[in-house]
């Protein structure tokens, strides 16, 4: 640990193991996360501006037990995933060292701009493995870039062209793509690993503000502030009162919603002439200001996301609400009266839209989302060999609607242990057809939006939003998968203790996601690191 | 490090100095090829691919009565009259679960490309049969693969290096045109060539990133270990990339790039679906006259498939379940529409490579294409007939115009046919039951 003496400094000076009341976990092995889309994006803006463009995709995420986030932990990366990193790597560089942009990026001034000059190429390149790394680079990391911007100012006459290579490097290096943790042994006891400060810092950025550390945390980093637990509290109360949490709010809300299953929406054009890609684009967007909104802005109770009657609307959005929305481009805001069907978050267009095939609605697609999204209760998978004919003919005069189609279909047995999970709460979405548009009927039926869940009987979705705004695994669920994304890994087994002391956290704070943030950021649990190569035994229990 | 160190001062060096006159033997000491040029006057390349469409078929109007050659086509697989005689059809090979459950949509997709089926939800966990193929054939192409969706959809690919090792899609004509022929194309026939000097500091800058490797390892353990691996790999097959582009490609006959199609719409609608497929075609067509690459992946539709038709509730996944059997027809008419669609699509696609002259034969000659699908009977999610064929003889490999016909037979005998086919150093694969060293004779040479 020769980078960072800081470190070894304040050794003495640490953590004193858990808090009383916070139990062991196992921690999590050494891995690293790939950057996610949200996240790229974020950091090269952070470190160059926001004007600077990309010119590449990337590859989808991977989906594991509900979170992109712990997928992250286990994806790879394709050659033609790779190719597009090397695209946009050499565009940024590009963009960072032209005309337009090296007076302000670049923090020094070559002797002559035709010639490589070592002192330039050295401070700026230094400077910026530190923001891209997340890290200082040591000597030897710097080495690589620094000769290729040299040689390659040296050939081409051009101190600037040659240190865009430079750039690419960095960009291209796993340093960047990937959060690596680094451990070190813990100064208390020399057979357990912590992390590294800097590696508590890239944490704490990402969980919070779907961002790389800023400047003041690399610092508190550097300064081994990351590894007191009072000086650490105070960075995270920065954190947490930074306009930027709304930021990481967002994005734990878009992965936890499976909002990115909205790139592939596709609704039929004839059947639902209101849905288009503006729809389901500000869907995503009216659901996220409406979240934000109340559980950071306000700080209101987590569970009042199903109960709430205020969000935003744009005028499209009007169109498919049935509500006047004066402004032509401005998001308003708005709530919803008392005797309208519109309450609470399942009721908003991202859920119906999403969770509905493309020209229908789907009452076990939608009890099947909450189950698995909401209640963190996965949903077994069907058997193979089901006939469904018979019952799900939308045609056929016996069964006009989905809660009689539905009910002919569970009457067989194969299927009726999981349609009774899923299909009852469904139906209370009914009332919101495949494109979430409300309707009072089906094929000319008056629909029976009335269902069940885990025991409560509710008449419509307002009074489902209230059974789970009521239902214990709502926040059990939430606090479960906050720590998940926050940690980038699934619990073992061995850590029913400390959920639970997670969940009573989050019960005690009223509820509250930005005390349930400063729980997990600065849990022993979240920075807990055990040896993924077996060099230190087992660092826990 | 002093190895760099040279090698930058050779560089700098060099470009300085007008090297796009140096002849290429220097550009091969100075860029440490590990000899995979393209060496001129070398036979055709064989190339592989697959090509998948979801939901199956109905077997009473797709399984041909009479097996071996002159095998005869029902009306969900006429489409491929034009081109029968370069197609086998393979039928009744079965995914053998060995008591796991049959995990709808995706066992048998896992047990046909990757030898095993998973006990639980989740992608393929060990190598398909298209990478298995890639490693032996070398990557001494551009790309090491491509793989298209017709629908658009990145996530609808099913080619897997490991479980966590997924190659993703190109979803739309416009940009798969542009990751091949757009400004890093170098065109084999080209009179001259002058390697690019930008090229040569491209590669130094990846070339510093493959030496991170050991240090980036450190403190991992095995699994992220090898899914760095992984990474590291993509950008050695970039690198490799760059390596080919500093060399004079070896003409290609039959190369003749196409126009570059026009901004068209992306969806899972059956008409959009077929068009685009048709555009990815045709430039994969060209893609691999032109040596760009020499294994590919084509996926008309997803497994559990997501087409639709215009003003339809149901899409076509849906509609085997739930549209009812036609009591005069005897089966599904709607969801029958998709699978006709598919085989039309399919036999386009075949036409599409046959259509193009190479060497003393046609591109489809010097390939290999498995075409698939995902169920037998979608309606039941049956998997013990998944419709398979192949279209081209591999560079005379194989025997074609056959009907292969078994009763139960591990389905795991075609990919292991096809992979001894390419030249896969391969005894025997599979896994459990369906562990196989019997190639399907039948249509060996």
């Amino acid at each position: 640990m020769k980078l960072f003496p800081a470190i070894v400094t304040f050794g003495a000076i640490l953590l004193s193991g858990c808090g009383p009341s916070e139990p062991p976990t196992t921690g999590t092995p050494v891995s690293a996360q790939r950057l996610s889309e949200a996240q790229y994006r974020q950091s090269i803006s952070d470190i160059f501006g926001a004007d600077i463009k990309l010119g590449g995709r990337f590859e989808p995420g991977v989906r594991k037990n509900g979170l992109l986030a712990v997928g992250g932990s286990v994806v790879a990366m394709s050659p033609a995933g790779f190719e597009q990193y090397d695209i946009m790597a050499r565009a940024i560089a590009g963009q960072v060292v032209d005309a337009k942009h090296r007076d302000a990026l670049i923090p020094c001034k070559p002797v002559d701009a035709t010639k490589p000059d070592q002192t330039c190429a050295q401070l700026t390149l230094s400077k910026y493995a530190r923001l891209i790394y997340r890290r200082p680079a040591s000597e030897k990391e710097l080495e690589e870039p620094l000769s290729l911007a040299n040689g390659a100012a040296a050939s081409k006459g051009d101190f600037y062209a040659g240190l865009a290579f430079g750039f690419a490097q960095l960009l291209d290096s796993p340093n960047f793509i990937f959060r690596k943790d680094v451990a070190e042994t813990d100064p208390s006891d020399s057979s357990k690993l912590r992390l590294t400060a800097y590696s508590k810092a890239s944490r704490l950025s990402f969980f919070l503000w779907n961002a790389p550390p800023d400047g003041e945390l690399l610092r508190a980093a550097e300064a081994g502030e990351l590894d007191r637990r009072s000086s650490l509290k105070t960075q995270v109360d920065r954190m947490l009162a930074s306009p930027r949490l709304e930021n990481g709010a967002r994005a734990f809300f878009v992965d936890f919603l499976n909002f990115d299953q909205f790139d592939s929406l596709a609704k039929d054009a004839a059947i639902y002439p209101v849905f288009s890609a503006k729809i389901a684009h500000d869907a995503q967007e009216q659901t996220l200001r409406t979240l934000v909104d109340l559980v950071i802005t306000e700080k209101a109770d987590y569970r009042d996301i199903f109960t709430s009657r205020k969000t935003y609307l744009t005028r499209n959005l009007g169109v498919v609400y049935q509500v006047p929305v004066a402004s032509e481009k401005d998001w308003e805001a708005h709530e919803f009266a008392a005797n309208d069907p519109h309450v609470g978050i399942l009721t908003q267009l991202s859920f119906t839209e999403l969770h509905a095939h493309p020209g229908r609605s789907s009452s076990t697609l939608r009890g099947k989302a909450v189950r698995e999204i909401l209640l963190c209760e996965p949903v077994p998978s069907p058997p193979a060999n089901v006939n469904f004919t018979v019952v799900q003919d939308t045609t056929n005069p016996q069964f006009k609607t989905a809660r009689d189609r539905l009910t002919a279909h569970r009457t067989q047995a194969t299927c009726a242990g999981c349609h009774k999970i899923m299909d009852p709460i469904g139906l209370g979405l009914e009332n919101f057809d495949g494109a979430g548009q409300y309707r009072q009927t089906e094929n000319g039926a008056p629909i029976d939006a009335s269902g069940e869940i885990d025991g409560i009987k509710f008449t419509d979705a307002g009074s489902l939003g209230q059974a789970l705004h009521d239902n214990p695994a709502t926040t059990a669920c939430l606090a479960d998968s906050l720590f998940r994304y926050a940690a980038g890994r699934d619990f073992d087994a061995g850590e029913k203790d400390w959920r639970k002391w997670l969940a009573q956290q989050f019960a005690e704070a009223g509820y509250k996601m930005p005390d349930l943030m400063r729980t997990i950021a600065t849990s022993d649990a979240f920075f807990a690191v055990r040896p993924a190569n077996g060099e230190i035994k087992e660092a826990q229990r | 490090m002093s190895v760099n160190f040279n090698r930058r001062r050779v560089l700098r060096g060099m470009l300085g100095g007008g090297a796009v006159t140096l002849a290429l033997p220097f550009l091969d000491c100075f860029l440490n090829t590990n000899g995979t040029a393209l060496a001129s006057g070398r036979p055709l390349p064989i190339r592989f691919g697959t090509w998948n469409w979801g939901c199956g078929m109905n077997p009473q109007r797709f399984v041909p009565t009479k097996v071996g050659t002159d095998y005869d086509l029902l009306p969900e697989l006429k489409y491929i009259e034009t081109v029968k005689s370069q197609i086998n059809v393979f039928s009744g090979f079965k995914a053998l679960l060995d008591g796991k459950p049959n995990l709808p949509h995706i066992s048998g997709m896992q047990a046909l490309l990757s030898g095993g089926v998973a006990a639980a939800m989740g992608p393929m966990d060990a190598p398909t049969i298209d990478v298995l193929v890639g490693d032996a054939v070398g990557t001494d192409t551009r790309f090491r693969s491509l793989e298209m969706a017709a629908t658009g959809n990145p996530k609808h690919s099913y080619s897997y290096r490991s479980a966590n090792g997924f190659n993703p899609a190109e979803g739309s004509p416009v940009a798969m045109y542009a990751r091949i022929f757009g400004p890093d194309f170098q065109d084999p026939n080209a009179a001259d060539f002058k390697p690019d000097p930008n090229v040569m500091l491209r590669k130094s800058v990846l070339t510093g990133v493959t030496e991170q490797r050991d240090d980036f390892m450190k403190q991992l353990g095995q699994s992220d270990r090898t899914r760095m691996d992984e990474y590291f790999t993509s950008v050695r097959q970039l690198e490799q990339q760059l390596e080919l582009q500093l060399q004079k490609p070896p003409p290609a006959e039959a190369c003749h790039v196409s126009a570059k199609p026009t901004d068209a719409p992306v969806g899972t609608e059956v008409g959009m679906v077929m068009s685009n497929h048709k555009l990815m075609a045709e430039i994969l067509a060209m893609a691999l006259a032109c040596n760009q690459t020499k294994i590919f992946n084509m996926v008309f539709s997803d497994s559990a498939s997501t087409l639709r038709m215009p003003g339809e509730q149901m899409i076509h996944h849906l509609m085997t379940h739930e549209e009812p059997v036609d009591k005069a027809l005897g089966y599904q008419p709607k969801a029958a529409y998709f699978v006709e669609r598919s085989i039309e699509a399919w036999a386009l696609f075949v036409t599409t490579l046959a259509s193009i002259r190479e060497g003393d034969g046609t591109l489809l000659d010097h390939c290999l294409v498995m075409g698939h699908s995902d169920t037998e009977y979608a309606r039941i999610h049956s998997i013990s007939g998944i419709p398979v064929m192949t279209a081209g003889n591999a560079g005379g490999r194989i025997k074609t115009g056959i009907h292969v016909s078994a009763i139960g037979e591990p389905i795991t005998r075609i990919g292991f046919t096809l992979q001894q086919v390419m030249g896969v150093p391969v005894e025997k694969w599979g896994m459990g039951s369906m562990q196989t060293n019997k190639p399907v004779s039948e249509i060996l040479i």
